[in-house]
């Protein structure tokens, strides 16, 4: 009887396996491992939508289409807007983390030296969808590098309810502070206030305080980064912010977060409220459940308009998203090609619809979508990326502006001065604050 | 003779455990491990937190050394001197709550009545639901626009406008401290019930029988006989509340314009949310020389009480 000898065993698997995978010269040559031993995956971390079909879809079917077109597995994982901050610091300073994740407005710049330059693939997308806008590639970029891939801008506009406006008297919104204020507090008589939060949250507040101030002609600091924040202009804001508080608020709104002026109004509490159009959209997904008072259903009596102008003109600052490639991640190549497949025209367009307007596209090419005819309450939110301002203005979006913001100085700065703090201190209280950042 | 061999070996034990018998060196493997920990999940995040204090790193920045620049640049600060007025104003208040009303349930717990083990169950309930998930059901019950404590009290006919709980500086201050001792006081409570339980009701007794009344046998028997359980149960409650974060964090976010920024949400709002890790640390370092003076003198006072 033949005995099989060891070294006969051994001669044999090492042919087969290098038979099937091109043989260990291969692998060396290469210097990377046999394909099948490597699943490709991107951790993508960004917020919890307020379009909740939206996370949906990307989930069920567009990043299992991602899969199967690139043969890279994306973990997609969502938390809270406000949480974002602290995964994308605790990720850079340990060096491992999400691949990708989500940040918002000029918060790219705060990051600026721990992620991967995505130039080329911001400005190809650019280029194919008929340019980027101004707003989205200041936030992005400092003139050298993209820090992110702009995703979409969370244009924020006043929802309002048509039947109370025009039961005071107005059948168009109002399009200065002074006849808001005017119809906000007759509406406030009837127990029906404007709903607006000062409270320390990423976006609803300074949505509302930084064009505001601009409307009004207060700025941070001037386009060489001198801090002018104590002008006549600044104190007019705030002295009128003062009156119209009281006046037309919610004054509840000091405490709110970014969730309760929906809750607010789909409870018909409030008649106004700077926001995203998810308080629309939401009455949409349940017109049995949201009606007003007349038991109509609410969304037929829902209209959107921009932040009414002030002195020095009309603004927005909408909040814009923006995915960084993160320096440390392992991923780089395979984080980059999704980038790419995300945000070809068919994949974006997945997005966009299931969005319905809430979110606006960071290129010019969508503006002419039809999405924005099929329903006219979600028109004016069309041009958000258009007209967007950014915060730092008319200085530059850098790492300063990114701190006055995460600080809360302009949001604070007007909630001191409701609460009683005389306007001129509350004016030399946020620009002592601002000098501190500017000076550093 | 092999027998002798034999027990010859048993009688001299080998040199590793010859040395285990050395008391000195069993005592420094027993605390080894302990030392390790310590030193792993205490001191190393104590001083990498006094270096960073001491930089001037940003996230993804490495910093230059920069001496005691942050510390000034923190002291200069008015949120920072708000968020110290608010931390001192926030446990001393919470303190005094917790310890008046945890002593009080105590007394009453250290009764007989049908059902105590069931009832002292209960009271553990704030401190056992995890402090995140409790203080957001105190969130919505604060909420300015559906706050049930506002509909109830109109309904009771004692309000006709709505308590702005957590939009107004002074309420909302007044708001943390409630979910606070709500949340604190059975921590106060179980200890010193257990403290009432290790005296002696002989002592009330002779007490009694002396013609003490109840008061006067709680001040002069039951008070100076709980009194080290307290200081130590006080110390840790002061440490505890000093550096709270979760609860301040969820209600108001240090808002509104800062009126309940504490020490610790201040220096998250700093490091993590502006990346400026190393002002971040020196807000968080700036608590360490106020806890330890407390720290020393509480235990000085609980060493002066034990050894009278």
């Amino acid at each position: 009887m033949d005995k099989t000898k060891r070294r006969s065993v051994l001669k044999l698997a090492g042919g087969a396996a290098a038979a099937s995978m091109g043989g260990m010269a291969a692998i060396l040559a290469t210097g990377r491992m046999p394909a099948f031993a490597q699943q490709r995956t991107v951790h993508w971390l960004k917020w919890v939508d307020f379009v909740p079909a939206s996370d949906a879809l990307l989930r069920k079917e567009m990043l299992p289409e991602a899969e199967k077109a690139l043969g890279i597995k994306i973990n997609l994982e969502t938390v809270n807007g406000n949480d974002l901050q602290p995964r994308v610091t605790a990720g850079i300073q340990s060096g491992a983390g999400p691949d990708l994740i989500m940040a918002f407005n000029n918060q790219t710049y705060l990051y600026a030296n721990s992620v991967v330059d995505l130039t080329e693939i911001a400005e190809a997308v650019g280029k194919a969808q008929g340019g980027m806008y101004k707003y989205a590639r200041a936030v992005c970029s400092d003139g050298k590098m993209f820090m992110g891939m702009p995703w979409a801008v969370i244009g924020g506009m006043i929802a309002y309810r048509k039947s109370w406006l025009e039961e005071a008297g107005y059948t168009k919104f109002p399009d200065t502070w002074e006849t808001y204020r005017e119809a906000a507090k007759k509406l406030k008589a009837k127990g029906r206030p404007m709903g607006q939060t000062l409270g320390h949250t990423f976006g609803d507040a300074p949505g509302f305080t930084y064009p505001y101030l601009w409307s009004w002609g207060g700025m941070e600091v001037d386009p060489a980064g001198k801090v002018i924040m104590n002008s006549k202009e600044t104190l007019e804001s705030v002295k009128f912010m003062q009156a119209f508080w009281k006046d037309a608020h919610d004054e509840g709104g000091l405490a709110w977060d970014d969730t309760n002026n929906n809750r607010a109004f789909l409870s018909q509490t409030i008649s106004a409220t700077l926001n995203g159009a998810s308080i629309y959209i939401e009455t949409l997904r349940k017109p049995d459940q949201y009606k007003t008072e007349k038991g109509t259903p609410m969304n037929k009596d829902i209209l959107h308009a921009p932040l009414p102008k002030g002195p020095a003109g009309q603004f927005g600052f909408h909040l814009l998203q923006s995915n960084m490639l993160m320096k440390y991640s392992k991923n780089q190549d395979a984080a980059k090609e999704f980038l790419k497949w995300l945000h070809t025209e068919a994949n974006y367009a997945k997005f966009f619809n299931s969005q319905k307007g809430f979110a606006t596209p960071c290129t010019v090419k969508w503006e002419s979508d039809k999405l924005w005819d099929v329903d006219p309450v979600m028109t004016p939110y069309k041009v958000a990326a258009r007209l967007g301002q950014a915060p730092g203005f008319s200085g530059p979006p850098n790492a300063k502006a990114a701190e006055g913001l995460s600080k809360y100085i302009i949001t604070d700065m007007y909630a001191k001065a409701v609460q009683g703090m005389p306007a001129e201190e509350a004016v030399k209280w946020a620009e002592a604050e601002l000098k501190k950042i500017y000076s550093a | 003779m092999a027998v002798t061999a034999v027990s010859g070996s048993v009688a001299r034990p080998t040199p590793r455990l010859r040395r285990m018998e050395d008391e000195r060196w069993l005592a420094f493997a027993l605390l080894v491990p302990t030392a390790v920990l310590l030193g792993l999940f205490i001191a190393y995040p104590f001083v990498e937190g006094v270096l960073l204090s001491l930089n001037s790193t940003r996230v993804g920045i490495k910093g230059e050394f920069v001496g005691l620049k942050n510390f000034d640049k923190v002291w200069n600060d008015s949120i920072f001197r708000t968020a110290v007025w608010n931390t001192f104003w926030y446990t001393g208040v919470t303190t005094v709550f917790k310890l008046a009303l945890g002593l009080w349930l105590a007394i009453l717990l250290n009764r007989h009545f049908r059902g105590k083990a069931l009832v002292r169950a209960f009271i553990l309930l704030p401190f056992i639901i995890p402090t995140v998930l409790s203080t957001f059901a105190w969130k919505w019950m604060f909420d300015p626009t559906f706050s049930v404590i506002n509909w109830t009290l109109f309904q009771l006919g004692f309000i006709t406008q709505r308590i702005n709980w957590l939009g107004d500086p002074d309420l909302a201050m007044t708001s943390i401290i409630i979910v606070n001792v709500w949340r604190g006081v059975p921590f106060f409570a179980i200890s010193l019930l257990a403290g009432l339980q290790t005296i002696s009701p002989e002592l009330q007794e002779a007490a009694a029988i002396d013609g003490a009344r109840p008061w006067q046998r709680f001040w002069h028997v039951t008070w100076p006989l709980l009194l080290p359980v307290t200081m130590v149960v006080v110390l840790f409650s002061v440490i505890q509340t000093f550096a709270d974060f979760q609860l301040v964090y969820v209600m108001t976010g240090g808002g509104p314009a800062n009126a309940t920024h504490l020490f610790a949400t201040y220096a998250y709002q700093l490091g993590i949310g502006t990346g400026l890790l190393s002002e971040g640390a020196a807000v968080s370092l700036a608590m360490f020389p106020f806890l330890f003076l407390i720290v020393v003198v509480q235990l000085l006072y609980i060493r002066r009480v034990e050894t009278r």
